[in-house]
């Protein structure tokens, strides 16, 4: 199973014949992704070869599905393109955009996110995010595949590096699905829509969600855990050493006044009755207890 | 980005959105000038990027230029929560009728924009909220369909404002469309006792991400803003935020180097109570090149005693991570000259751990785990150097 992508995924590239998107393609390709060409109209009927193998190049998104059956993009576009390929590809409805692209205008995010919410058909995923990652199955975006293997943990995490590290301290156990929702103040999907996906998956035992400063989200994941949720959860949240009113990397990861504070975030998830880590590594070990109880 | 209420004002200006007359001093001599230019009485204001200024005596009204002039030489100058008064607004002052606030912002829970308005305009927004938060309208924007004046009409009605705001709200809204702005604010929106609406103070946030588009936002970059340490680090390209600690951090990733500085705290408060001094991603990369200008912005902070290096190899390999910090101590020789906590985990780290140990450098420990680390950053800064 896993959730947003499994092994039946087929992907293509937007941005595939840039040097991010080369490399990643490359790697998706690397970690057994059915990855099915790229998107670039200047390059229409070109290919690019990966290692011996060729991928085709499309003049647009519809153009790629109708030929290869594509259902999933992944966007390493630059941000001041990012708004038209991000609805490119909503209009030609794919079922997920993966938007791995960091630096994108809100305003920009803003008016691709409603114009998805208008057309019904599309998950977005991010943007400034790494992405969506079945261990075993496939991989769409820039989480290294060999971290971990397949297994019963489910991760939904706004930072790339935190997710990665605790892909890396419960390698043993693997995963079924992680998703890096990203670090920005609007992002498509949140950390809600991949807990209600975990809880009905059935290869995932236990979840783990990672927050960190700025806006509600986690609170609000919080209250859907204690309404909706079954399966164990263990919560991180980075950031309680930031001060107010300074942007801490990411542009959504910023203390406003008292709202946002990593302090109100965890104390959110406690009241829910998630177990939080105080420490990535103290996460991991509540994970590992649970598990192995 | 924010904006200084003088900045914002020429914003509102130039989309349209009606202010009173007004001009910037930098000494109490150009508040005489500015206030006999303006004619009248006029209203001296601190120009900071925080709140409170009036009740910290940064607003004044001057009946004439001599009172302007007084009023410029006891605000300049002033500490208002940490931030020097550089400069005043000398702006013509209002018979105001009634005041409104009113704003534009992002509403992240719901991923669209939000306009708040309220006839309780004047103070500040959070205290409407908590004590009268009836009166605080609440009106969603769709980013694509925006702010039309029926639309701007729905809004002012919502708040009990009276119609006649809805033009300015359509000007608001250009202000925050056409400038990429995450707030626009204006508290109060007053209407006078001719019947006039004018935006009294002003406040906007602009977007970073799309500064490529707004090339005239350049000189809103702000000399008096920041810390040095701060600036050294964006000219170079880091995204660097200087803390009032004692132990300097570096690493990959945003949510990594926020979780770093926590555990550092905790460690810190059982070994001598020392803080994290700053936030430093480096990235993806890594390379020497960038290690070693992040190094060098760190231990140009000379409250510094110990650094940590927490980096997690997932994109980026360890050995590639380990060889950039033995080139980078080589690149800043004397200038390196505490001691440096290294933790890396992930791709390649065996190979990274051995070059760190073959180079043998007296500055550097390495650590196995990222709590492990901060205990021993944490020690370091506590024995000093």
């Amino acid at each position: 199973m896993a959730i947003f992508l499994n092994e039946g995924s087929r992907v293509v590239v937007q941005g595939m014949t840039g040097s991010e998107g080369t490399k990643h393609t490359r790697r998706m390709l690397a970690a057994g992704t059915t990855v099915v060409g790229g998107v670039n109209a200047r390059k229409a009927g070109q290919s690019v070869d990966f290692d011996g193998r060729s991928l085709p190049v499309f003049g647009d998104v519809a153009e790629a599905m109708a030929k290869t059956g594509a259902d999933v993009s992944v966007l390493f576009v630059p941000p001041r393109f990012a708004k038209d390929a991000v609805v490119e590809a909503v209009d030609a409805g794919i079922g997920m955009a993966v938007v791995i692209t960091e630096g994108i205008p809100v305003h920009d995010t803003a008016a691709f996110w409603a114009h998805a919410v208008r057309s019904g058909r599309t998950r977005i995923v991010g943007p400034n995010c790494p992405g969506v990652i079945s261990p075993g199955k496939a991989n769409a975006g820039i989480i290294p595949a060999d971290i971990t293997k397949p297994g019963g943990i489910g991760l939904v995490s706004k930072s790339g590096t935190l997710t990665y590290q605790l892909m890396h301290e419960l390698r043993d156990f693997g995963f079924s699905t992680c998703v890096g929702i990203g670090g920005d103040p609007i992002v498509g999907t949140t950390h809600i829509d991949a807990l209600a996906a975990f809880e009905e998956d059935p290869e995932t035992e236990l979840i783990v969600m990672i927050g960190e400063i700025g806006g509600d989200a986690e609170e609000r994941a919080a209250e859907f855990v204690r309404d909706n949720v079954s399966k164990p959860v263990i919560g991180y949240v980075a950031g309680f050493t930031a001060p107010e009113g300074k942007t801490m990397g990411h542009a959504g990861a910023i203390v406003s006044g008292s709202s946002g504070t990593a302090a109100a975030k965890k104390e959110a998830l406690e009241a829910a009755g998630i177990r939080v880590g105080r420490t990535p590594g103290e996460a991991a070990a509540l994970a590992r207890a649970v598990l192995e109880a | 980005m924010d904006l200084y209420e003088h900045e914002a004002r020429d914003l509102f200006a130039a989309h349209g959105v009606p202010v009173s007359a007004g001009l910037v001093a930098r000494t109490p001599e150009e508040a005489h000038d500015a206030a006999a230019r303006i004619g009248g009485a006029v209203v001296v204001k601190a120009q900071v990027k925080t709140g409170g200024r009036g009740k910290a005596g940064g607003v004044r009204f001057a009946p004439t230029p001599d009172d302007a002039a007084i009023a410029a030489a006891a605000i300049l100058g002033l500490d208002i929560k940490g931030h020097t008064v550089h400069k005043v607004l000398v702006t013509a002052a209002s018979k105001i009728a009634q005041e409104y606030y009113f704003s534009f912002l992002l509403d992240r829970a719901n991923r669209t924009f939000l306009a708040m308005a309220s006839v309780e305009g004047g103070v500040e927004i959070e205290e409407i909220a908590v004590s009268k938060p009836s009166a605080l309208a609440k009106v969603p924007v769709d980013a694509l369909a925006g702010v039309d004046l029926a639309k701007a009409r729905e809004i002012a009605v919502a708040a009990g404002l009276p119609p006649e705001v809805a033009p300015v709200v359509v000007a608001l809204w250009e202000v925050f469309v056409a400038e990429d702005a995450s707030l626009v604010e204006v508290n109060p929106l007053a209407r006078t006792e001719s019947g006039e609406i004018l935006a009294l103070d002003g406040k906007v946030a602009l977007d970073d991400n799309a500064a490529y588009r707004h090339p005239g936002h350049a000189v809103f970059a702000d000399e008096h803003a920041g810390d040095p340490l701060e600036r050294a680090a964006l000219d170079r390209g880091l995204n660097y935020v200087k803390l009032n600690g004692e132990i300097g951090v570096i690493g990959n990733g945003a949510g990594l180097v926020m979780s770093t500085l926590d555990v550092v705290a905790q460690a810190s408060a059982e070994l001598g109570g020392y803080r994290p001094a700053n936030f430093l991603d480096i990235g993806g990369g890594a390379s020497a090149k960038v290690m070693a200008d992040g190094l060098e912005i760190v231990l140009g902070d000379p409250g510094v005693r110990s650094v940590f290096v927490n980096v997690f190899g997932g994109i980026t390999a360890c050995d590639a991570v380990a060889d950039g910090i033995v080139q980078a101590l080589g690149i800043l020789g004397d200038r390196a000259h505490k001691p440096i906590v290294v933790r890396l985990d992930g791709n390649n780290v065996e190979a990274g751990r051995r070059i760190l140990h073959t180079a043998d450098h007296p500055l550097i420990t390495l650590a196995d785990t990222m709590d492990g680390a901060a205990h021993q950053a944490a020690a370091l800064a506590a024995q000093g150097v």
